[in-house]
């Protein structure tokens, strides 16, 4: 019987979050707390020569401005960025100064009088303007950047950092081919758009200790760049981080964390603020990366692929932040989960003037299978073969090696065929792709497989610590951040399981405080649920031993005759012979008032094994640990005349290893799900010719709302990851990265055109169905 | 910065406070109440996550002058009292991170007294002013819905 | 937030009003009408508007009206876009209000500061365009009656110190068949790409426009080649697409060129609509 396995256990902040008692790191405030308000870039690569902040100084309440230094640069991977910006300015929105003052009000109003005088220059406006040969620089020094050991940038280019992957023989698949497709796809940078902009508060305490509240993903990293970038001791940064209204990936970047420490700084270590406008959050602070990809692909005239040529080209904007990261994993599934024996790919971090990218939700997957799979559609229509079946055909099985020659197995790849028939049973795919509603509606339908794999630090680790209190209850400490996932409720729900007791007697700690939460890596790639549950496993079976240890002596027999469940410590073949575990978790307290023991208290630990970096000439390597496979569909009601759809329908089969929490789970996906529609539809940034962001704002921006829904099917295989706590793979984001692939293809379909950019808006539709009349 | 006395009629009490004219009726929520349950979001009336209830109307705090409201009854999420649509959210895991929660919850509560057997079209028509980008909105669909239909049925 | 101050004032006339706004002007001051107010809060806030002093007509009696008598619908300035929609006084009126941003955002915003709005959509005066209604604007020398049309070129046309009160539309006028759609870039909500609102009076189709150009506008000679009978549908839509006078927008929502292909389309949807399919 499972105890809470399975089940759709409400979310342990659910009430605090209906009630609008739930905080988030804006709702916290102190009297005395000063404000920080941004002055921002208005050109998107000009030099400054000059910052005027006389006007400014003279609004009463201003405490200090800051202006950009030459020192510390930062970065994730390359150390390219100055917090403010030094000497120019490279994407429009960029930080120039930063006002600290008594009131919000006051840092505004002297914000706006901060006069900056730009000398423009000339702007890199895409990925192929960045790689054109006399291309503009975005960082001149690009050489002498400081950098981690695995990044390659090409000094005196707009490359960040190149990827290899060599696998095969290419000459001898091209050879082995009947038909090639090859095809260019693109989009451009667009954005997370968490509810809750980001957030920071900063102060330095009497003693030295900065303490930082921040709407973050990383809050530990914080505490470790902080200590890199401005030389303090890492234990003298507290981060703190309340729930998160929304990540996506958003709020992985270190940003406003930075300003906020020089700010306080400047204020003798008095609190300050700084909150993002809806403006800054969509362009001053970091962005959903672009891309302009390739793909070439070769096939046998029965539909077995022979050969993949790729080159994807990230926009990673003005600074290479995670840019690097990301070109580096879509290098490892470049060709989705398909087994091709040759595959060449090189995949780029390219500098453009563009506002900078960060980790979006998938982490290049949704990306890179838009333009796989499109290519995938383009093949199978070339080759006059059913889209499912070329995909079934080609269908990456355990016992294949990945792009980066890794053999994976049952349990490190999931069940993709059986997900491929799942969805064409679901879909009705027998009925036909394309289906005349009326003269001028059709409906159509569109495919895309996934797989993810998470390409994260091979040491990331994660803890939990388990304390019990008097009443037999537990409290979970975990440093995921609940951001929205409901992973801290999966951790209630696995100790639950795993000591067979009641989950409403267990708590957890939402809020984190890196001084006294054991550290989790970062709340990123689906691995929550995978990391810190298998250290709350670890942690529980400490507890039992713990608990056995005293009740082994409160029983008079041997622990290993005990087991623990119903919140009782009982032996095994006799279960009336038992003592409560409140009468033993904060100690044993014998009739002639000995007592031993004292509270439990149980820790564990996670760290990912095995992880390499990838080999820079061949990418041969292994760089995350099992990857989660699936297949989406999107059925769409199109009109032939005005080329304006509906979804209709979204679908998604998924194999995630044992479903922890069904509605929980099926939550994450719809969402996700939905997020990935929105990207294909709708969201994009819109540049000028000179750079500028034209729409960050959501009236011009234009997120999803309630009815522009499809009507979700969710269903999951369970393959169990044998590695994961009960065989759980990730969800978080699984169910996004075939969406805008599959909705392409739909239309792609609808129209009778190739639509191989995003977002797919009716007006592109329109430019591409005149481009081929 | 130049600030008068007005009187808010909050959650059923009279609070007397010091505003600029040019404070919104969501600063003054947050800032000088403490009730932070209404999120800004944008700041720009797109979003909804500031919506609160003034006179029986759902009103986002942001568009809205807190001397505006002065005279009025505004009903924030801190006032609502186990209201069904509360529940409901729970139930149907019609919400994530919980940011949108408090003012999707406070316009579907003035949608539900307001028209309690709303169909579909009054729904959405209601509901398209607040943005989630945790959900696929189908939760929220089904936690409105299962509301007014037991309110509908006479229950 | 905005970071300027103002001064705020909600006289309870129409004579309060206007003697505030003389006052204030004489201390050197530049008041603005406010009304919804959504747009000084949110153009404040990115400082595209300015002022030290502002007048909410919220308090004045004439500026909330509503009603209708056997000839005709009077509303007032003040009232919000919801509060009209709720009424049901002016379905063509309702057809564009309920397009209009959001029904939150609805309950704030309202008519005068829609038709006023320096947004330059300004979707409720395409009906009340068509439907030859006359407005009411309250001046330093009392309140004057004029056809909208004859005070609303690309915006509503007034003088310093006035205010639009109300808005009175004749019953025969409302009750003629209309149309309005709303085209947007993608999906239900925000700005459009163009709103097209159109009646038929008389055997008569008028027709206007909104986010086609950066104003609203409607042309005579647009209507003139729409009517053409001697034509076929597609032929006089073709035309009346030539008779296109004003500059058209080409912004985040759309290129020129595919504005131009989606009211095509819109319009030959309205004259099936006012026509009926397959009337030539």
């Amino acid at each position: 019987m499972s105890w809470s396995i399975g089940k759709s256990i409400y979310r342990k902040e659910a009430v605090e979050k209906v009630t609008g008692a739930a905080k988030y790191t804006d709702d916290y405030s102190k009297k005395e707390m000063l404000h920080i308000k941004l002055v921002v870039s208005s050109h998107a690569h000009a030099k400054i020569i000059a910052i005027d902040t006389t006007k400014s100084r003279q609004i009463p309440g201003v405490r200090a401005i800051l202006l950009g230094q030459p020192f510390p640069l930062t970065g994730e991977e390359i150390n390219d960025r100055p917090p403010i910006a030094f000497d120019k300015v490279r994407y429009h929105g960029e930080p120039v100064a930063a006002v600290i003052a008594d009131h919000p009000v006051q840092a505004k109003k002297a914000a706006e009088l901060v006069e900056v005088t730009y000398e423009v220059l000339p702007v890199v406006n895409s990925v192929k303007e960045a790689l054109l040969p006399n291309a503009p620089l975005v960082h001149e020094n690009l050489g002498s950047y400081e950098r981690i050991e695995h990044v390659y940038p090409e000094p005196n280019t707009n490359i960040a950092d190149r990827t290899k992957i060599r696998k095969g023989n290419m000459e001898k698949g091209w050879k082995e081919s009947d038909v090639t497709v090859e095809a260019n796809f693109s989009f451009g940078p667009s954005d997370h758009i968490a509810m809750e902009t980001r957030c920071v508060t900063a102060e330095i305490r009497p003693d030295g200790v900065v303490v930082f509240s921040s709407a973050t993903q990383s809050p530990y990293m914080i505490k470790k760049l902080l200590s890199s970038y401005f030389g303090l001791e890492e234990g003298e940064v507290i981060v703190n981080t309340p729930l998160v209204g929304g990540g996506y990936g958003g709020k992985v970047a270190v940003q406003l964390e930075l300003i906020a420490y020089m700010a306080t700084l400047a204020v003798g270590g008095r609190p300050v603020k700084i909150l993002n406008s809806r403006e800054e959050d969509m362009i001053t602070s970091p962005v959903h990366i672009g891309l302009d990809a390739t793909v070439k692909l070769g096939a046998t005239k029965e539909g077995y692929l022979t050969a993949s040529e790729i080159m994807y080209r990230f926009d990673s904007g003005a600074y290479s932040d995670k840019g690097a990261t990301i070109s580096r994993a879509a290098a490892v599934t470049c060709t989705g989960p398909y087994y091709i024996e040759n595959i060449w790919c090189d995949s780029i971090c390219v500098y453009t003037n563009h506002p900078y990218a960060t980790a979006y939700r998938g982490f290049s997957h949704s990306e890179l299978l838009f333009a796989f799979e499109r290519a995938m559609d383009m093949l199978a229509k070339k080759l006059k073969i059913d889209p499912l079946e070329l995909r079934k055909k080609n269908a990456f099985l355990p016992g294949h090696t990945t792009p980066t020659q890794i053999r994976l197995n049952e349990s490190t790849v999931g069940n993709l065929p059986k997900c491929i028939d799942r969805l064409k049973q679901l879909m009705n795919w027998k009925e036909g792709q394309l289906i005349q509603v009326n003269e001028r509606k059709v409906r159509a339908k569109g495919i895309s497989c996934i797989w993810k794999t998470s390409t994260i630090d091979s040491e990331a680790s994660s803890g939990v610590i388990l304390t019990f209190n008097a009443d037999g209850s537990i409290n979970i400490l975990s440093g995921v951040v609940e951001i929205g996932t409901g992973t801290k409720t999966i951790l209630a729900q696995l100790l639950a399981e795993k000591l067979k007791m009641d989950i409403n007697k267990i708590h957890v700690k939402m809020e984190i405080d890196t001084q006294t939460t054991p550290e989790h890596w970062k709340t990123v790639a689906s691995r929550g649920t995978l990391m810190a549950g298998r250290a709350l496993l670890k942690a529980a079976d400490d507890a039992i031993f713990q608990l056995k240890d005293i009740a082994s002596r409160v029983l008079m027999c041997s622990p290993d005759d005990l087991e623990v469940g119903n919140e009782m410590i009982y032996v095994r073949d006799e279960p009336d012979t038992f003592v409560h575990v409140k009468d033993v978790c904060l100690g044993y307290k014998y009739a002639n008032g000995y007592s031993i023991g004292g509270q439990v208290i149980s820790r564990g630990n996670y760290t990912l094994r095995h992880l390499t970096h990838l080999d820079h000439e061949t990418g041969v390597g292994k760089p995350g640990p099992e990857y989660s496979v699936g297949a989406q569909g999107v059925e769409v009601e199109f009109d032939t005349r005005d080329f304006t759809y509906k979804i209709i329908k979204a679908y998604s089969v998924l194999d995630i290893g044992k479903v922890l929490n069904n509605k929980g789970a099926k939550g994450q996906v719809m969402g996700a799900m939905s997020m990935g529609l929105n990207f294909g539809s709708s969201e994009t940034f819109s540049f000028s010719n000179d750079g500028k962001v034209l729409n960050p704002r959501l009236r011009t921006y234009v997120p999803f709302r309630y009815g522009d829904h499809p009507n979700y099917i969710v269903h999951f295989l369970e393959t169990p990851y044998v590695d994961g706590p009960y065989g759980a793979r990730g969800v978080g984001e699984h169910g996004l990265i075939g969406m805008p692939a599959a909705l392409a293809n739909s239309l792609s379909v609808a129209a009778s055109v190739e639509l191989n950019q995003l977002p797919i808006t009716p007006e592109l539709i329109w430019k591409e169905k005149k481009g081929v009349e | 910065m130049y600030k008068r006395e007005i009187t808010l009629h909050i959650n059923g009490d009279d609070r007397d406070v010091y505003v600029r004219n040019a404070d919104t009726l969501l600063y003054v929520l947050r800032e000088e109440f403490g009730l932070t349950g209404a999120k800004p979001g944008c700041l720009n009336g797109d979003c909804g996550a500031c919506t609160v209830d003034v006179d029986g109307d759902s009103m986002k705090a942001c568009l809205m002058l807190a001397v505006e409201a002065s005279g009025k009854s505004v009903t924030t999420v801190e006032g609502l009292k186990n209201a069904a649509i509360q529940t409901e959210f729970i139930e149907k895991f019609a919400f994530q991170c919980g940011y949108c929660t408090p003012g999707f919850i406070m316009n579907c509560n003035s949608l539900i007294q307001k028209y309690p057997d709303a169909d579909d079209k009054v729904i959405k028509d209601y509901l398209e002013s607040n943005i989630c980008r945790c959900t696929g909105y189908q939760e929220i669909e089904q936690a409105i819905k299962s509301v007014l239909l037991k309110d509908s049925s006479g229950a | 937030m905005i970071s300027f101050d103002f001064e705020y004032y909600k006289p309870t006339s129409i004579n309060e009003a206007i003697q505030l706004f003389q006052s204030l002007v004489e201390q050197g001051k530049d008041p603005i009408y406010f009304s919804g107010g959504t747009e000084v809060i949110t153009l404040g806030r990115v400082n595209q508007i300015q002022t030290d002093a502002v007048i909410d007509i919220k308090g004045i009696p004439e500026c909330l009206v509503l009603k209708k008598d056997e000839q005709k619908v009077t509303l007032g300035s003040a009232q919000s876009l919801t509060k009209i929609r709720e009424m049901q006084l002016f379905p063509f009126l309702n057809k564009a209000i309920v397009e209009i941003a959001d029904h939150t955002a609805r309950n704030k915003i309202t008519l005068g500061g829609n038709i006023c709005a320096n947004i330059i959509y300004r979707e409720t005066v395409l009906p009340l365009l068509l439907t030859n209604s006359e407005v009411a604007i309250a001046s330093p020398n009392g309140l004057k009656q004029v056809p909208l049309q004859e005070v609303f070129n690309q915006k509503l046309n007034l003088e310093k110190g006035e205010f639009l009160v109300q808005v009175t539309t004749e019953q025969s006028e409302i009750d003629c068949p209309f149309v309005c759609v709303k085209k947007r870039r993608q999906w239900d909500v925000g700005y459009p790409l163009i709103t097209t609102a159109a009646l038929k009076k008389e055997g008569y189709i008028k027709a206007a426009f909104s986010g086609l150009s950066d104003y609203p506008f409607y042309d005579p000679m647009i209507e003139k080649s729409l009517n053409n009978k001697q034509l076929s549908k597609e032929e006089r839509v073709d035309q009346a697409l030539q008779q296109i006078s004003v500059p058209i927008l080409d912004d985040v929502n759309g290129s020129a060129e595919y504005r131009l292909f989606v009211l095509k389309n819109t319009m030959l949807d309205v004259l099936d609509e006012l026509e009926g399919v397959g009337n030539v």
